[in-house]
C-alpha cells in the first residue's frame, strides 16, 4: 500500500488489520444471520498482509491503472474481501449493514460490476486463474509492474479449467501472477482430501512450472514471507502460495465446531463471536 | 436407448467424405481465401489493442494469417477452451481487444459458463469468432454447432452475427470492432464464397438488408442460408414464383423494424431459413416477433431438425435435412 511508509506510532499492526477484517465480516454475518463466515475468519491473515502489506493499490482510486490486480475466484469469500475492502477505505464502511441486502453493492457472491474493487465475478467456481491469465498477459504487453494476485480455494482444483491456467501461467512464464490457494480442506460434500485427492499439491504445482511455498496461512510472519518471497523471487515463474488454514480462525468455538462448508451460526452467536474474537486479542 | 446403425448395402455410389472440414462452396463458384484472416490483420494494422487469441485451431479458424502478420499478438491458449475465454477476459479488462477463435460446439457447448461469466456478464469487449457453425461439417454432431445461435441468443449483453459470404465477413470484421462489447460471429473459413457482392450489399451492425424484392413468398434468412436463398430464387422463377430475400446477419439484436415492414406486406408467404436447429434460433426469434406484434402472415421454417444430425458428406446432409439450394426450393413451392 502506498501508505505503508508512514511512521506514525498508532499506525495499525498487520495483527491488527487481521483482526478488523474479522471483526468486519462476523458484522456482516450478524445483518444477514448467515455467511461463509467460517471462511472469512480462515483467510483474514491473507487478506491483511495482502492489503496492507504487499499490495500497490489507491483507496480513492479503486480503478488506478498501476494497481496490483486481486481477483476473488471463490466468489463466496465475498463477504471476506469486502472486510478487507472497508478496512482498506475502497468501501464505506457504513455499506457494511447493506451486506447481502437489496440494493446492496456486497451481494453475497462477489461480483465486478456491484462493488468498488472487485476485480471478477465469481460464484461459478474455477474462474479467476484463467482471467488471472490474460491479465498478466496484457499487463506485460503494456510493460507494466503491476502483479495480479488470485485467491482460490482448494475444493476449485476439482475443476479442469484451473489446472488448464496453472499449465498455460507455466508455459508463459508468468512471474507477475501470484496464486493463493486457501487449503482449509473444506468444499460443499466434506473434506476436499476426501471429495477429490489433490495432494501432493506443492509437487503438482511444481511439475506445472510453478514456483511454490507452502505455508501455515493463520502465521503472519509466515505469510509475510511468503508474499515477500513471491514478489522478489528471481526466476520467471507463476508463483503459488498454498496457505494451509483453520475454518473459524480467532473465534474458538467456531474453529471447533463440526467442520462444515456453511457452518450454521445462531441469531444470538454474533455477538458471542465478536467478543471471543476480542477476547482473543487481549489475550 | 442406443441402436447401432444398419450396415449399409454394398456396391451402391455414395459421396465419399465425412471430413471434419468442408467446403461449402459450389464447384466453379467465385471465392476469396480466409477473408477473416486477412481483414484482422487489415484492422489489426490501425487499432493495436486487437488480439489474437486461439485453442489449438489457428490454422482451422484462418487465425494463421494473423499469426504470421503479429506474431506478438497472437495468443496459443492451446487446447483448452474455458482458459481461452477467461484469458480473454482478462485481456479485454486490461485494454485489449481479443478476437478469439475456436470452433462453434467448443465455444458454445464447452465454454458457455466462462463466457457467460467472465465475458458477458462483465460486458468484456471479446469478439469470439468460430468456424464449423451450424451443419458445415460431415464430421458428426461432435462438431456440428446446430444449436450455437440459440445458445448465445439466450445470454445477456452479447451480439449475435451470421454471415453469409466472404463479402460480409470483410466488412463485419471492423464493423464488430467498432463495437463495444462481446459479439459472437459465426466464421466461414478457407476458400469462401463471394454472394453479396454482385447486390452492392454493405453490412451494418443490427441491420436487416432486402437482397431482392419479389411479391409471393418472403424468404428471411442469415449465414449460407441467403446464399441458398438467392440460388433458390432462380429455381423458383423457372416456376414463375416471385421471391424475396431478406438477409438478417445480426441475429441480436434483431433489426424487428425491417422484418415487422417486409413480413407485414400482405400476400406473402413468409419463410424463415436458417443453418440451425429450429429451436431457438432466426426462425423461432421471428415468430415471436410477429406474434407479439401482431403480424401474421402464412408462416413457414426451413431449418435443421431438432435431431443429433448424420455424418456424411455435406451435399447429401444438406439435401437430407432440407437446406440445399434445391431442397429449399421444392419445399416452398410444396408451401405456395
Amino acid at each position: 500500500m502506498e501508505t505503508s511508509t508512514k511512521t506514525l506510532t498508532n499506525t495499525p499492526t498487520l495483527a491488527d488489520r487481521a483482526y478488523n477484517i474479522r471483526r468486519n465480516a462476523l458484522r456482516m454475518g450478524e445483518v444477514q444471520g448467515q455467511g461463509y463466515i467460517a471462511q472469512a475468519l480462515d483467510i483474514s491473515d491473507v487478506l491483511a498482509v495482502a492489503y496492507f502489506h504487499a499490495m500497490r493499490y489507491r483507496s480513492e482510486d479503486p480503478a488506478w491503472e498501476e494497481r496490483d490486480r486481486f481477483l476473488l475466484s471463490n466468489g463466496h469469500y465475498a463477504i471476506a474481501l469486502y472486510a478487507a475492502l472497508i478496512e482498506a477505505g475502497i468501501v464505506p464502511e457504513e455499506e457494511l449493514e447493506t451486506y447481502g441486502s437489496d440494493e446492496s453493492r456486497l451481494p453475497m457472491s462477489g461480483m465486478a460490476s456491484y462493488t468498488p474493487g472487485m476485480e471478477m465475478s465469481g460464484g461459478s467456481l474455477g474462474l479467476g486463474l484463467s482471467i488471472a491469465v490474460g491479465m498478466g498477459l496484457g499487463l506485460k504487453r503494456k510493460k507494466s509492474e503491476a502483479r495480479v494476485y488470485t485467491l482460490f480455494s482448494d475444493g476449485e482444483l476439482d475443476e479442469g479449467s484451473v489446472w488448464e491456467a496453472i499449465q498455460s501461467a507455466g508455459h508463459y512464464g508468468l512471474d507477475n501472477l501470484i496464486g493463493i490457494v486457501d487449503v482449509n480442506n473444506q468444499q460443499a460434500d466434506g473434506p476436499s482430501t476426501q471429495v477429490m485427492a489433490f495432494e501432493p499439491l506443492v509437487e503438482k504445482l511444481q511439475a506445472f512450472g510453478w514456483f511454490v511455498q507452502r505455508i501455515d496461512g493463520n502465521d503472519l510472519d509466515a505469510v509475510i514471507a511468503a508474499f515477500d518471497t513471491a514478489k522478489s523471487h528471481p526466476e520467471p515463474k507463476p508463483r503459488m502460495i498454498v496457505a494451509d488454514t483453520l475454518m473459524g480462525k480467532g473465534v474458538p468455538f467456531l474453529e471447533q465446531r463440526e467442520k462444515n462448508h456453511f457452518i450454521r451460526v445462531e441469531q444470538h452467536e454474533w455477538q458471542l463471536a465478536l467478543a471471543a474474537l476480542e477476547a482473543g486479542r487481549q489475550a | 436407448m442406443k441402436t447401432v446403425r444398419s450396415a449399409p448395402q454394398p456396391g451402391k455410389p455414395r459421396l465419399t467424405t465425412s471430413a471434419m472440414i468442408a467446403s461449402i462452396a459450389a464447384e466453379g463458384q467465385k471465392t476469396k481465401p480466409a477473408p477473416f484472416g486477412h481483414a484482422l490483420v487489415a484492422l489489426a494494422r490501425s487499432r493495436s489493442e486487437v488480439v489474437g487469441m486461439t485453442a489449438d485451431l489457428g490454422k482451422y479458424t484462418d487465425l494463421h494469417i494473423f499469426a504470421k502478420e503479429f506474431p506478438d499478438r497472437y495468443y496459443q491458449m492451446g487446447m483448452a477452451e474455458q482458459l481461452l475465454f477467461g484469458a480473454a477476459s482478462g485481456l479485454a479488462a486490461e485494454g485489449f481487444m481479443p478476437f478469439a477463435t475456436t470452433y462453434a460446439v467448443f465455444a458454445s457447448r464447452r465454454a458457455y459458463d466462462f463466457i457467460h461469466q467472465t465475458i458477458a456478464e462483465e460486458d468484456r469487449n471479446v469478439k469470439i469468432v468460430c468456424a464449423l457453425p451450424g451443419l458445415t461439417s460431415g464430421y458428426g454432431p461432435s462438431h456440428q454447432a446446430a444449436e450455437d445461435l440459440a445458445l448465445f441468443r439466450a445470454m445477456p449483453n452479447m451480439t449475435v452475427i451470421d454471415p453469409c459470404d466472404a463479402h460480409e465477413i470483410e466488412q463485419l470484421v471492423p464493423a464488430i470492432a467498432a463495437h463495444q462489447g462481446p459479439v459472437y460471429m459465426r466464421l466461414l473459413r478457407g476458400q469462401v464464397p463471394v454472394v453479396l457482392e454482385e447486390y452492392d450489399y454493405k453490412f451494418e451492425l443490427g441491420k436487416a438488408k432486402l437482397i431482392r424484392d419479389g411479391k409471393d413468398v418472403l424468404i428471411i434468412s442469415s449465414g449460407i442460408m441467403t446464399m441458398r436463398a438467392l440460388e433458390a430464387v432462380q429455381a423458383l422463377q423457372d416456376d414463375r414464383v416471385d421471391a424475396a430475400v431478406l438477409h438478417v446477419p445480426t441475429i441480436k439484436p434483431l433489426d424487428t423494424e425491417t422484418i415487422l415492414l417486409d413480413a407485414g406486406k400482405p400476400g406473402r408467404l413468409v419463410v424463415v431459413a436458417e443453418n440451425h436447429t429450429m429451436i431457438g434460433g432466426l426462425g423461432e426469434a421471428i415468430a415471436a416477433l410477429l406474434m407479439r406484434s401482431g403480424v401474421h402472415p402464412p408462416f413457414r421454417q426451413i431449418a435443421l431438425p431438432d435431431e443429433f444430425l448424420d455424418a456424411g458428406a455435406l451435399p447429401t446432409l444438406h439435401d437430407r435435412y432440407g437446406i440445399s439450394t434445391a431442397e429449399v426450393a421444392r419445399q416452398i413451392k410444396q408451401w405456395l
